[in-house]
């Protein structure tokens, strides 16, 4: 075993899907190391891999090449063990499920006690400022709602490695806005372990402490930006001249690997 | 005016008005015929009028004025002790029993045979066959063969029809719940394994709740086919009991009125059962949080 904060560990991971019109090369060499306590950016335009890669460490997906470690175990062994927590694109909640209901359904399956489950549920409620919205049906709840509730499902049953595909990517730039702000002082108190896709280059300046940027055809990463903002940031970060040079680097790293092609 | 015309019981009473002034006409039209050669025969004189007074009101018509109809119905019905074999509450129940027991049985039977499809590989390619074969055997040729095989090894009365019933009805349930079965969402079912859950939390927490549109859906076509099954059962001889007897002694003497209204009643059973079937759709998607 090496060393215990390491969370992720790639090296020289591929990915070739089979298709009927001939292999197609997902992820191709993907080296990424990734520490207890990161908030990972995998950031590039559609069809470079960041999804794919993020199923991968999920064990959705089986890579055909190179070696995957999640928490030093292979990636099936760790989501067996239940060490990280999924947010999709969508909320992808269970319609005939309340809120309540589905921040209970990872802890239904996983035999927490019936009142603990009560206990985690408010909690996760709490800290996406949900409270008084238990008895709701998803269908009842606005698009950012629906998505913190996701987030929150992802929260009881408290993982350390959070694994989020672009949870914010369908919703407008005010509640978006506003799930950055809110989802970053999340990340402060707890400091989990957050690989986070997304679209948004500001979004991946603020959230993050290291930025990963991809590019496609095949999939590979092309820089890894260190942050140099301050841990603790506020949305009025976004006009500093620090924050607008770390957008430029990632708009360049973009540049760099033919995404505005 | 027009939310008037809009609503439902307006819409079905306009449309039982312009049925039965179809079927007066279509009653003179049907038995004139054989009046005209009895007006012949006995050299009668006759009006178009006393045509329709008479075609209103024969004993054996070729199609029975809905108000002969009406009256048989509330002689039968209502006029006999509900007992008595002349009464069409004692024939009605008889096939309403073994419509339930019959629709009972083909739904477990659908029902389990769908969750084997849907989670066996081999069950999916070997069965799926057999099931659609077995509904190109028309039911009606190998009723009789059931009653009697099943008579032969003592089986007599409601269970044989209800066979007949459940052979019917299975197979809507199985398609419609194997399909229902894997409509989850392709995301719902990865959440499920990032969670490592079992099979059979799946099933209970995701399929089988996303099924219940279907299972519904299903179970509507399934009660009224399980109906037809059960008077299909009681078609051939050795059935002296239930609406399939009626319509057949019916036949046998050409009593067209009792056959009308032995399939008035049976039609009034279906839709009854049918909409219970709906109300209770109704209960349970309100209960999973559908806006109704």
């Amino acid at each position: 075993m090496k060393d215990s904060s390491q969370v992720v560990e790639a090296s020289k991971v591929d990915l070739v899907f089979q298709t009927a019109d001939g292999p197609v090369h997902a992820l191709s060499g993907i080296d990424l190391d990734i520490n207890k306590g990161d908030f990972i950016s995998l950031i590039g335009p559609s069809g470079c891999g960041k999804t794919t890669l993020l199923r991968l460490i999920a064990d959705l997906e089986k890579p055909t090449g190179g070696i995957l470690r999640v928490n030093g175990m292979l990636p099936e062994e760790a989501r067996l063990n239940r060490d990280y927590g999924y947010v999709f694109q969508s909320p992808a909640l269970y319609p005939w499920r309340t809120v309540v209901g589905n921040l209970k359904l990872p802890l239904e399956i996983m035999g927490v006690e019936k009142a603990d489950q009560d206990e985690r549920t408010r909690e996760a409620l709490e800290m996406v400022d949900l409270t008084g919205f238990e008895k709701k049906f998803p269908w009842q709840l606005s698009g950012g709602m629906q998505q913190r509730v996701s987030i929150a499902r992802a929260l009881t049953f408290n993982p350390d490695l959070l694994l989020m595909d672009e949870p914010f990517g369908a919703l407008d730039e005010i509640v978006r806005d506003q799930l950055n702000e809110h989802f970053h002082r999340l990340w402060e108190q707890t400091h989990k372990t957050v690989l986070f896709v997304t679209h948004s280059i500001p979004e991946a300046a603020y959230l993050s402490t290291k930025i990963v940027v991809m590019s496609p055809r095949p999939g590979k990463i092309n820089e890894i930006i260190e942050s140099t903002l301050p841990e603790k940031r506020t949305l009025d970060i976004r006009e500093t001249q620090e924050f607008l040079e770390l957008s430029q680097r990632i708009r360049k790293g973009l540049r760099a690997g033919k995404s505005y092609d | 005016m027009n939310r008037l015309l809009n609503s439902t019981p307006i819409a079905v009473l306009a449309l039982l008005v312009f049925i039965i002034f179809i079927w007066y006409g279509a009653a003179i039209y049907l038995n004139s015929g054989v009046l005209i050669d009895k007006y012949e025969r006995q050299k009668t004189e006759w009006s178009f009028q006393l045509l329709v007074s008479d075609s209103w009101s024969m004993g054996r018509p070729v199609l029975p004025a809905p108000h002969q109809i009406f009256e048989d119905l509330k002689k039968s019905l209502f006029d006999q002790k509900i007992t008595s074999k002349r009464s069409l509450v004692y024939h009605g129940g008889i096939t309403i029993s073994s419509t339930l027991v019959g629709f009972l049985m083909g739904s477990v039977l659908g029902i389990l045979l769908a969750i084997g499809i849907v989670h066996l590989p081999t069950l999916n390619k070997s069965v799926l066959p057999w099931i659609i074969a077995s509904q190109t055997i028309p039911i009606l040729a190998i009723a009789p063969m059931i009653i009697v095989v099943l008579g032969a090894i003592g089986l007599t009365g409601l269970l044989p029809k209800a066979f007949i019933s459940a052979y019917l009805c299975f197979f809507p349930i199985v398609i419609g719940m194997v399909k229902g079965l894997r409509s989850p969402d392709p995301m719902h079912l990865d959440l499920m394994k990032t969670y490592n859950a079992t099979q059979s939390q799946i099933f209970r927490k995701l399929r089988w709740p996303a099924s219940t549109p279907f299972l519904f859906a299903s179970f509507k076509v399934s009660i009224a086919i399980s109906l037809v099954g059960a008077i299909v059962g009681e078609l051939p001889a050795g059935a002296r009991a239930g609406l399939g007897a009626r319509l057949l002694t019916g036949s046998y003497y050409g009593q067209t009125v009792q056959i009308w209204s032995a399939l008035i009643v049976a039609s009034v059973i279906a839709a009854t059962l049918v909409f219970l079937m709906s109300y209770m759709e109704k209960i349970v998607q309100k209960r999973m949080g559908a806006l109704i």
